[in-house]
């Protein structure tokens, strides 16, 4: 299915936003995520369900004034 | 009297951005030499294949230096709200330096949303350092959503042009004497610094200042001196200005001193 990741349009099979994290490499990365606008946090990405053209955010630091 | 935001102590007035840095080294060089305790830092969208992320947490870590993230480029109070709640995760703290942008060649406060998001904020448990106008009505309104620090800026962010608006600056300082203030963004040199010090602000933040200068590690150290400077003035008392000249001599008992007949 196709959804935005960090405003790019995607192919993805994961269902959950946990295995889209997995997928991506983000296994063992210091990231937060949101979905559809939403915080998600690290705790529940096994449980979120992700869909068709869901937008997703992956974020982590970065430098900051 | 030490500086302390929401009952933490903070070890030096001087509060530093971590972006435009010549180098990630520079930046670990600079904030040591400058003494800063307390440093911003953003979230950012991160690409797996370049993970830029990690590397610089680990730098940040190695500081051992407060944190405190922020929600830079944010224009709504749904942005910044979520991108608030990401930080936490990601930095481990409940402090959020707290940006709603209004527009992008300004990068003035957007006020009302300011307020909108620090009050849903401080109700989900985050202490709140708003990056805001000198507005008096502004800063009621957003010590009433729950901030117990506050962070006019001087100028706009970048400009460098230090206190745009001093008269309202030392209006604020007078009308929030137990409120911790922050001078935030727009200082350009150290004597912009020490004045906001001279005037009883409680700490400054800067970055580009530091970051962009010639040298940044020499300038972070001339930044804390000119706020310890400065500090210590405020605690001082300074003199008031006078418009005349006033002898600092005595006058009595100069040689060849005649009465001048025409007074």
């Amino acid at each position: 299915m196709k959804i935005l990741i960090n405003g790019e349009v995607t192919q993805t099979h994961a269902k959950t936003l946990g295995e889209l994290c997995t997928a991506l490499g983000h296994g063992l990365d210091k990231i937060a995520t949101a979905r559809n606008g939403d915080f998600v946090p690290a705790t529940q990405r096994g449980e979120t369900s992700i869909a068709e053209n869901d937008s997703i955010e992956i974020v982590a630091p970065r430098q900051g004034g | 009297m030490t500086l302390e935001f929401y009952g933490t102590e903070i070890g030096s007035r001087l509060l530093t951005g971590t972006a435009l840095y010549p180098s990630p080294q520079i930046l670990s060089d600079a904030v040591i030499a400058s003494g800063s305790k307390l440093v911003t830092v953003s979230v950012r969208r991160e690409a797996a294949r370049e993970r830029a992320g990690q590397g610089f947490w680990e730098l940040i870590k190695k500081l051992d230096v407060h944190v405190l993230p922020n929600t830079a480029g944010c224009k709504t109070v749904k942005e910044a709200v979520t991108t608030a709640q990401m930080a936490r995760e990601l930095f481990e703290t409940d402090w959020i330096k707290l940006e709603v942008i209004a527009n992008d060649d300004t990068l003035q406060p957007e006020v009302f949303g300011l307020v909108e998001a620090a009050r849903i904020l401080n109700d989900d448990g985050f202490k709140v350092f708003p990056y805001m106008t000198e507005d008096l009505g502004v800063a009621e309104k957003l010590v009433g959503a729950g901030c117990e620090v506050l962070m006019p800026w001087g100028a706009p962010i970048g400009s460098g042009q230090g206190l745009a608006n001093p008269m309202a600056m030392k209006t604020m300082r007078a009308y929030f004497p137990d409120i911790p203030l922050v001078v935030d963004a727009g200082i350009g040199a150290p004597s912009h610094a020490a004045r906001a010090m001279e005037m009883g602000y409680d700490a400054v933040l800067l970055n580009t200042a530091i970051a962009k200068a010639g040298d940044p590690v020499k300038m972070g150290i001339s930044f804390a001196k000119a706020i310890e400077a400065g500090r210590l003035a405020y605690e001082a008392g300074l003199m008031e200005p006078r418009d005349m000249a006033s002898p600092s001599t005595p006058v009595a008992g100069t040689p060849f001193f005649k009465i001048d007949s025409a007074s």
